[in-house]
C-alpha cells in the first residue's frame, strides 16, 4: 500500500494494521512534550539555516501550527485538516521565495526530532518502541509527503498562472496599414513562445489580408540556433500565405549569433530599425507618405 | 471527382475543392499542362484554399506544375493556403520558395497580372 499514488493519499488510512491504543499512546506522548519538542524542531531549524527568508516569529508561530496539524492528524487519521493547511501555508510561503529543499527538510527535521524523542521515552523497552515506530513511521512519512506535495503543487499552479501571463501579453500583430502587420517582438524567445507566435501572425495574416508583415525583434536580448530557424520558418510559412516579411531591430549580437550558427539567410529581408521597415513595407505596397510641410522644404529644419 | 478547371481571359484556375490522392494532384498536373497550350494560357493559379493536408508529395506535384508550365510559358501561383497548412508544412520542411504564392484568388490573379505585365502583344491596326 505504500507504493500509492500521492494524489490519492487522502483517501487512505494513516496506519491500518496499528492498534489504537498504542497510536493513542504515541499522540498522548507528543502532546505532553509539545512544548519542549517544538522548541527543539524550532532550532533545529534555523541551525540548518532553513527559511532564512522568515522572521524567528514567524517560523515559531508556523511551527507550532505544523506541529498540532501533525499530532492532529496522527490521532485521527484523516488527512483533510492538515491537506487544507498545507496548503493554505504553501500559498502563504511560495510567494515569500520559500524552496522547496526548505519546506522538505522542515518537515523531515519535525519527523527527526518527534522520532528521537519516542527513542528517548521507550529506550527500555525495545518491542514496544518497535511498534510505536510501526505506527510512527508510515504516518509520518504521508504527512511530510502531503506537505511536500502540496507545496509543489501550489508552486506549479503559481507557475502556470505566470506563464499564462506572459504568453496573453506576448505578441500582438498590429495593423498600420492596411494590408501592413507590424510584430513587435519583446523578451526572450523560446520555441513554445515562437510557435505561438508563429501561428498568431499567420492566423493575422489571414484575418487582415496582409500582404507585408515588418518583424521588429528590437526587445529580443538573444536567440539560439532553435529559434532562429523558427523564425525562418515563420518567414517561410507567411510567403507560402503570400506574405512578405521584413525583419528589423537585429541586434549586433543576434545577428552576429545567425551568421556564426550558419542560419540560412537568404530569404530574409532584414532592415536595421521598425522605422526603416516600415518605410520599406509602405514602398513595397505602393504607399507613399508626404510631409505636408513639404511643399515648402525651408520651414522643415 | 476531377478538379474543375475554369478559364478566366487569359488564366486557368484550377480549384480543388478537397482533399486530393496522389492520383488525382497528378491527373490535375497532366490536364493544366494540356490545357495551357490548348487555352495558350499565359497564368495559371491553383487554389488550395479546401485543402486541409498538402504533404510532400502535393508540395512537388505543385511545383512541377510551376516549372513545366513555366517551359509552356505561363505562370502558376498557388493561393488560399490556410495557415494551419502553411505552419505543418514549414515543420515538415516543405515549403515553396520558388513558387508564387497569395493569400486568395483576387490577390492571385492581381499577381499574375503583375507577372504576365507587358507580354501581352497587342494588335494595333
Amino acid at each position: 500500500m505504500e507504493e500509492q499514488a500521492v494524489g490519492r493519499v487522502e483517501s487512505l488510512p494513516l496506519a491500518p494494521e496499528v492498534d489504537e491504543s498504542l497510536l493513542k499512546e504515541l499522540v498522548n506522548h507528543l502532546r505532553e512534550a509539545r512544548e519542549e519538542l517544538r522548541q527543539e524542531w524550532v532550532e533545529r531549524i534555523s541551525a540548518a539555516q532553513l527559511l532564512g527568508t522568515m522572521s524567528p516569529q514567524e517560523i515559531f508561530s508556523e511551527a507550532t501550527a505544523v506541529y498540532d496539524n501533525y499530532v492532529d492528524t496522527l490521532e485521527t487519521g484523516s488527512v483533510e485538516r492538515l491537506q487544507a493547511y498545507a496548503q493554505d501555508l504553501s500559498e502563504r510561503i511560495v510567494s515569500r521565495g520559500v524552496e522547496t529543499h526548505e519546506v522538505l527538510g522542515i518537515v523531515l527535521l519535525l519527523r527527526d526530532v518527534l522520532a528521537r524523542s519516542l527513542f528517548q521515552r521507550y529506550q527500555t523497552d525495545f518491542k514496544k518502541l518497535n511498534r510505536i515506530l510501526d505506527a510512527y513511521e508510515p504516518a509520518a512519512n504521508r504527512i511530510a509527503i502531503i506537505v511536500g506535495v502540496s507545496f509543489v503543487q501550489e508552486r506549479e499552479r503559481v507557475i502556470g498562472q505566470q506563464q499564462a501571463t506572459i504568453r496573453e501579453l506576448s505578441t500582438p500583430a498590429l495593423q498600420v496599414r492596411e494590408r501592413l502587420l507590424i510584430l513587435p517582438i519583446i523578451g526572450a524567445l523560446d520555441s513554445p513562445r515562437a510557435t505561438q507566435l508563429t501561428e498568431q501572425l499567420l492566423g493575422a495574416i489571414s484575418t487582415n489580408r496582409a500582404k507585408v508583415v515588418v518583424i521588429d525583434v528590437t526587445g529580443v536580448p538573444a536567440i539560439d540556433k532553435k529559434v532562429a530557424n523558427h523564425i525562418v520558418e515563420t518567414v517561410r510559412a507567411c510567403r507560402l500565405m503570400g506574405a512578405g516579411v521584413i525583419i528589423t531591430g537585429l541586434s549586433p549580437e543576434i545577428a552576429q549569433t545567425l551568421v556564426t550558427l550558419g542560419v540560412d539567410l537568404s530569404m530574409m529581408n532584414t532592415v536595421g530599425d521598425l522605422q526603416g521597415g516600415i518605410e520599406a513595407a509602405e514602398r513595397e505596397l505602393g504607399y507613399r507618405v508626404i510631409h505636408p510641410l513639404e511643399a515648402r522644404p525651408d520651414e522643415i529644419t | 471527382m476531377p478538379v474543375p478547371i475554369l478559364k478566366q481571359g487569359k488564366y486557368l484556375i484550377a480549384s480543388v475543392q478537397s482533399a486530393l490522392s496522389d492520383r488525382e494532384v497528378l491527373e490535375l498536373q497532366e490536364r493544366l499542362l494540356d490545357l495551357v497550350g490548348k487555352h495558350r494560357a499565359r497564368g495559371v493559379i491553383i487554389d488550395v484554399g479546401a485543402m486541409d493536408v498538402i504533404d510532400t508529395f502535393a508540395t512537388r506535384s505543385f511545383r512541377t506544375v510551376v516549372h513545366t508550365t513555366k517551359l509552356r510559358g505561363a505562370e502558376t501561383v498557388i493561393v488560399g493556403i490556410q495557415p494551419a497548412v502553411a505552419f505543418a508544412m514549414v515543420r515538415f520542411g516543405l515549403w515553396m520558395d520558388d513558387v508564387h504564392t497569395a493569400l486568395d484568388l483576387e490577390e492571385g490573379i492581381a499577381l499574375l497580372d503583375d507577372l504576365t505585365d507587358g507580354a501581352d502583344v497587342t494588335h494595333e491596326r
